[in-house]
């Protein structure tokens, strides 16, 4: 498998440039949404940043198969590191997709309770989330809870509203962070692993799968489900990622009237439970599963998983079981042996590890990348925040609740393409999948374009379009080796 | 929701007679009746590029035997529906995707000449089915590229011309089973096993018999498939045999879901349409006048799925309805009244139309359609109401899973208007 570098032709501005033996003042090892913002972060201050990823895109590990859900940090362990960053985090990225239009819907949460333990737990979440900083949950009770969400089954007892709760694009944000990462001179380093640190007098020497070493002043680590196998490289041996399988079902658009908004689990000594929520795609999700693994690639989905979902389902909402099912997924988190984020500088080994970033990585990302600036900063980095940033940039929309080309009169005048629908169950125009293609950070394979327009993702998983939509990314491909290595065929 | 789109007031308005959602065989074959016969102003709305539905794509043979009375390739047949159409006087649009409802029998539409809004007084539906892709099936597993629907397949090769891979496994046996077979191997690539979850294929004699022997395909009956195998590429699936419980795996590249067809029922769902809870698509009755005034059904939306022209002659019965409806005084026909309704006993998973009206007529070419989910090989067809047995027949053909089973209306010919629901089942 070859570097992306020897992938040409690439444009002027692509996240590969050939030249890898830079020095650069910083190596952020993983391109998830952490690492990302993390780029994005010191970018603007100063610094030259290198991003290392193993895979041939960005966000696509863990942050890839996330709840999607923006989470107030309502329910964090009070006082910790995850519940400060979360709450952060969660306030920085409302702000920012704002301001680049990663699409964010408000729907709210509401906890509801099954049992008499899970009822009786209600005032002491409440208590919790207070104490999070997070005043305005209220305990309501079942008839509220069935006044909010009319189709769950019968037998809920109470329950506990989260009116901040909201909807998010997980890919979009990931996407944003690094495009901005990359329009403030982060260079974007694909499928190259980090297999090998050798820390010298003034730089660290990462060696990689995918080509030449680099040298970086500062290590930024922050790998995910790899986070303690770097670290290890770095002769610490402090935590462990233990990958914990999410497993996902995905319903049709036509069940989102069901679920207006989020339906958590109440959290108890069994385990966290099974969530309900609509998605800022306009579907409805049931899961996640959680299930400890020692493979750190399972990504595949399984028997007892579905078996698991269905039956809570039945449950929980028994309508929802009635509809088609879009999409089921199995994602990672990078769960690790311990109950809090470990961000940690090692000034001697100008060293940084982000670890144990589990599924609350997405609301926090932008706090963790303040943080780490500021460790790095503590520990004698120079950092000025650049006066002559560019502006963010501003992200395809692929939410539903907000207008999409398709709807957009003004915009197929000006080009027809965005009037062309060619993944009819998403309504992904021609023009979105060409813009897609030509990104900076361009989508390579159909995964990826998935990702960016959501094109192929709907109920019909390609019946009608996954020829169309591959015959278009091929004309518009800038790269050319990942994808053409594929027949064609889409999959989940 | 809302959709928060300001402009959408500069998009042009239509206003023909009747608008055709899908020109797929049974509203192409509508809008040229139409069209051709009344002088009616016909609007034809596709999202693909190149109208004719699925046959676009299937490019062998048999098509157009009962509504052409000839064979033709799906590709041929296609063009000659769409060519009928325009030559009648019907004003075909492709690349024109219909997004929602603003209004009784009015709509909203995407194109890249700009957005449309048409009001129409009659509106046909005829927007097909798609085959169930792989999440809807629940089959677990990796996640792998070479995973296929026939539909998926048939774009892939004859559409873009691209290869897909050396060793299939084709899950299903039916008819459409044995066109992704044929597909496979104009694409150069051999299809190893097919399985059937029913203890005998499904498909038609004339299909399973010479597919058996001329092709070569083995079929695994009573089994299915419970795991797809590989990393980025599909190494293999795991398949289960029912009745032993016993697992093995066998190794392809490719895998096409095929058959378990499910109705594009968006704009159905989305106009407050009755849907019939087995075939997932519109309750109709027999003039295909579905539970909205002056809107119509045909084709696979109504029962997924007959063959293309099975769907086609649905069209052309839906077109006389809609006349009739435009002829009434005022323009529309009187309200729509309650009927009696038709149900599916065992083993039948549905049937369509599943509305009877008084005074209406007789379903398309006279027949009820069902959805058997067992074989039978001499059906013995009783049709029940409020416990009374209307009428017992022996049918010369046989039911069996994944295709149409039909059965003469003339069956229910005393059957009471004001009485209770219908009930099909074999004994």
């Amino acid at each position: 498998m070859t570097d992306g570098a020897g992938c040409a032709p690439l444009p002027t501005g692509s996240e590969v440039e050939a030249d890898t033996d830079t020095d650069v003042d910083v190596a952020v090892v993983g391109a998830g949404v952490v690492g990302a913002a993390i780029a994005r972060e010191l970018a603007g201050h100063g610094l030259s940043v290198a991003v290392l990823e193993a895979r041939d895109d960005i966000g696509d590990g863990t942050s890839k198969a996330n709840t999607g859900i923006l989470h107030t940090g309502f329910d964090a362990k009070p006082g910790t590191l995850e519940s400060r960053l979360v709450r952060e985090g969660c306030r920085l990225l409302t702000a920012y997709a704002a301001a680049t239009g990663i699409p964010v819907e408000r729907t709210g949460a509401v906890m509801a309770a099954w049992t008499e333990e899970e009822l009786a737990a209600l005032p002491g979440l409440r208590e919790k989330a207070e104490r999070n900083g997070y005043r305005r949950c209220e305990l309501v009770g079942a008839g509220e809870v069935y006044r909010q969400v009319p189709a769950l089954g019968p037998g809920v007892l109470g329950g506990l509203t989260v009116p901040d709760e909201s909807l998010t694009c997980t890919w979009t944000t990931t996407l944003a962070l690094a495009t901005d990462a990359l329009r403030r001179g982060a260079r974007f380093l694909l499928r190259r692993a980090v297999i090998g640190a050798d820390p010298g007098a003034g730089v660290t020497r990462l060696r990689t799968a995918g080509g030449d070493p680099i040298t970086a002043r500062w290590v930024v680590n922050a790998a995910g489900l790899g986070a303690d196998t770097v670290d290890r490289m770095f002769g610490h041996d402090r935590f462990t990622v233990t990958p914990r399988r999410g497993e996902l079902l995905v319903f049709d658009k036509l069940a989102r009237p069901l679920a207006d908004r989020i339906v958590l689990p109440v959290p108890t000594a069994r385990g966290k439970g099974v969530l309900i929520s609509p998605t800022v795609y306009g579907n409805v999700m049931l899961g996640p599963t959680a299930e400890d693994l020692t493979d750190r690639t399972a990504t595949g989905t399984s028997a007892e998983g579905y078996a698991f979902l269905r039956a809570r389902g039945e449950r929980l909402m028994p309508s929802l079981m009635r509809e088609e099912v879009t999409a089921a997924y199995a994602g990672l988190r990078a769960a690790a042996d311990r109950d809090d984020y470990l961000i940690e500088a090692s000034p001697e080994q100008r060293y940084v590890v982000v670890g144990g970033i589990r599924s609350t990585g997405l609301s926090a990302a932008m706090g963790i990348a303040e943080y780490v600036r500021a460790l790095l900063a503590d520990a004698g980095l120079v950092l000025a925040a650049r006066t002559d940033l560019p502006s963010p940039p501003r992200m395809p929309n692929l939410g539903e609740a907000f207008p999409r080309p398709y709807r957009d009169a003004e915009r197929i005048a000006a080009d027809p393409a965005y009037g062309h629908v060619v993944c009819y169950c998403e309504r992904v125009t021609a023009g979105e999948i060409r813009d897609a293609c030509t990104a900076p950070l361009p989508a390579r394979t159909l995964d990826g374009l998935r990702r960016r327009t959501r094109a192929t993702n709907g109920r019909c998983q390609g019946f009608s379009c996954a020829a169309a939509v591959t015959d278009l990314m091929d004309r518009h491909r800038s790269g050319g080796c990942d994808a053409s290595t594929e027949p064609g065929g889409t999959t989940r | 929701m809302t959709d928060g789109t300001p402009n959408l007031e500069r998009g042009a308005v239509l206003t023909p007679d009747v608008l055709v959602v899908g020109a797929g065989p049974a509203g192409l074959t509508a809008a040229a009746r139409l069209a051709g016969r009344t002088g009616a102003d016909v609007l034809v709305l596709d999202r693909a590029d190149t109208p004719g539905g699925v046959p676009v794509h299937t490019a062998h043979t048999g098509f157009g035997l009962r509504d052409l009375h000839r064979v033709l390739s799906g590709p041929a047949y296609a063009a000659r529906l769409a060519g009928a159409a325009r030559a009648a006087g019907a004003d075909l649009r492709g690349r024109a995707m219909v997004t929602g409802w603003s209004g009784p029998r009015q709509v909203e539409a995407t194109t890249p000449d700009g957005l449309l809004r048409v009001r129409a007084r009659a509106v046909l539906l005829a927007t097909g089915a798609r085959e169930r892709p792989r999440p809807a099936r629940l089959v677990p597993g990796d996640r792998p590229q070479g995973v296929l629907t026939t539909g998926q397949l048939q774009q892939l090769v004859h559409g873009s011309g691209r290869h897909v891979g050396e060793r299939a496994v084709v899950v299903g046996a039916e008819p459409v089973s044995w066109s992704a077979v044929l597909t496979l191997r104009a694409a150069g690539c051999r299809t190893v096993l097919m399985t059937s979850r029913y203890d005998r294929a499904e498909s038609y004699a004339a299909f399973t018999v010479p597919g058996r022997t001329v092709l070569g395909v083995p079929v695994a009956t009573g089994t299915r498939v419970v795991r797809i195998i590989g990393r980025g590429r599909v190494e293999g699936v795991e398949i289960e045999h029912a009745a032993t419980g016993r697992r093995r795996t066998v190794a392809c590249d490719t895998v096409v879901f095929t058959g378990d067809w499910v109705p594009e029922h968006e704009l159905a769902r989305a106009a407050g349409l009755a849907i019939d809870p087995g075939t997932l698509g519109p309750v109709v009755d027999t003039a295909l006048h579905t539970s909205e005034p002056g809107v119509f059904a045909a084709g696979n939306l109504l029962h997924p799925v007959d063959t293309a022209d099975g769907a086609a002659l649905d069209g052309r019965h839906a077109a006389d309805r809609i006349a009739a409806w435009l002829a009434a005084p005022g323009g529309e026909g009187p309200p729509l009244g309650p009927g009696v309704p038709v149900v599916a006993g065992e083993p039948f998973r549905w049937v369509a139309p599943q509305l009877l009206r008084p005074g209406g007529p007789a379903p398309p070419r006279g027949r009820l359609l069902l959805w058997s989910d067992a074989l039978v090989r001499v059906p013995r067809v009783r049709v029940c109401q409020d416990g009374r047995v209307l009428a017992r027949r022996r049918l010369p053909w046989p039911a069996a899973p994944g295709r149409v089973f039909r059965v003469p209306f003339a069956l229910l010919s005393r059957l009471d208007p004001s009485g209770g629901p219908v009930r099909l089942a074999l004994e």
